[in-house]
């Protein structure tokens, strides 16, 4: 992949300032750098989530690209709509879904159309691993044991791994990226710019009131997330490679220890050692199927 | 019709500066030009002007990312009332 360099992104803002996102958000984080990636070509769709919010409201918009607001379940499904008309009326411009964790629960129907069918768009979800804008409620991809207000003494069941599902999806582009590693991020983004058909990245957002950090650690706990291995950065553009980024970690000993992560988290908090010894025991169980994709996809 | 759509706007939420319990000050003479500040803030309240950061306090919330993420700790944060 090109390397990204800090002094050659645009300087022109495509995510406004004075918007409503709370302090720290990783998903202001996340749609600046959908700007700097792809600037205006980019026309919006999002389902309800904080990001519905984040646009702004009545007649003030806080992003520069196109934005439509659409209903929960059917963002690919519009999005299809709108890269089949661009494709036939001749016009310029890349549909993209944005939506968290709750709009691919939610929507997942239309979401596996969508890439059944190859329909062109890139599907960024940006994953704070709850339901952060009706209330901090457990999502399909909630890590095990996090505390939520629907999961008060920790969430009994495992987190969906989302990535691999689009992965085994056969959709043209896969990759896991993370708002703390934004150039990698960008970098992701123009590379899915240029290959068609359905394209899809998962954004890892650690969100400071949902899990319980201060609002200037966002971009340290999503850094920690990579470090400690509970969150693989990877790409699949034909063929599955980790990203140098993550590469390191494939080595447990190179790993910050990982209650250095969960203690730093008030959904955590109440985590005994046996715990976090199993959660370690899961992530080292999906080190080995990353590794052992890079060997066979 | 024109009038329903929604145009890009600064501050579609207001002068979000006055959320701010903590301000960022900035020290120039520590400060190395990476722009890790600008590239990290969430607010997108920090500019560029002639290879220098500027930072927007109409809108800046005080998160602290800036501060957080510079090795050369050119960013300070302090209570808003201590100014």
């Amino acid at each position: 992949m090109v390397v990204v360099k800090i002094k050659d992104l645009p300087k022109e803002k495509f995510l406004l300032p004075g918007n409503t996102s709370c302090q720290g958000c990783p998903h202001a984080l996340g749609l600046k750098s959908l700007g700097m990636a792809l600037g205006d070509d980019v026309v919006l769709v999002v389902p309800a989530g904080c990001t519905t919010i984040i646009a702004g409201s009545k007649d003030k918009s806080s992003f520069k690209f196109p934005c439509l607001h659409v209903p929960f379940a059917s963002a690919p499904a519009v999005a299809t709509g709108l890269g089949s008309a661009f494709r036939r009326l001749g016009k310029r411009g890349i549909p993209v879904v944005w939506m968290g964790d709750g709009g691919s629960d939610i929507g997942f129907a239309t979401l596996s159309g969508a890439c059944v069918r190859k329909d062109d768009m890139i599907v960024i979800v940006s994953d704070n691993e709850a339901y952060m804008n009706t209330g901090i409620q457990t999502s399909g991809t909630t890590f095990w044991k996090a505390k939520t207000t629907t999961s008060p003494t920790g969430k009994r069941e495992e987190k969906k791994d989302l990535a691999l599902i689009m992965l085994m999806h056969k959709a043209d582009y896969v990759a896991t990226a993370s708002v703390g590693y934004l150039q990698d991020f960008i970098g992701k983004l123009r590379k899915a710019s240029e290959i068609d058909g359905f394209r899809f990245i998962h954004l890892h957002s650690p969100c400071p009131p949902g899990w319980g950090f201060d609002s200037s650690e966002t971009v340290e706990m999503a850094r920690l997330a990579v470090k400690c291995g509970a969150w693989i950065l990877w790409e699949f553009d034909g063929k599955f490679k980790i990203s140098s980024i993550s590469k390191p970690y494939a080595d447990k000993s190179k790993r910050t220890p990982l209650a250095e992560y969960l203690k730093k988290q008030r959904r955590f908090r109440h985590l005994s050692d046996e715990d976090i010894a199993e959660i370690e025991r899961r992530i080292d169980e999906q080190w080995r199927v990353v590794l052992a994709l890079e060997e066979v996809f | 019709m024109e009038c329903m759509i929604a145009k890009p706007s600064k501050g579609s939420a207001g002068k979000t500066g006055l959320w701010r319990t903590f301000k960022p000050i900035y020290d120039e003479n520590k400060c190395n030009n990476c722009l890790l500040c600008w590239l990290y803030c969430p607010e997108n309240a920090i500019d560029v002007v002639d290879g220098k950061i500027s930072i927007d306090y109409d809108y800046c919330k005080g998160c602290g990312v800036c501060a957080k993420i510079c090795a050369k700790k050119a960013i300070e944060m302090v209570r808003e009332e201590e100014l």
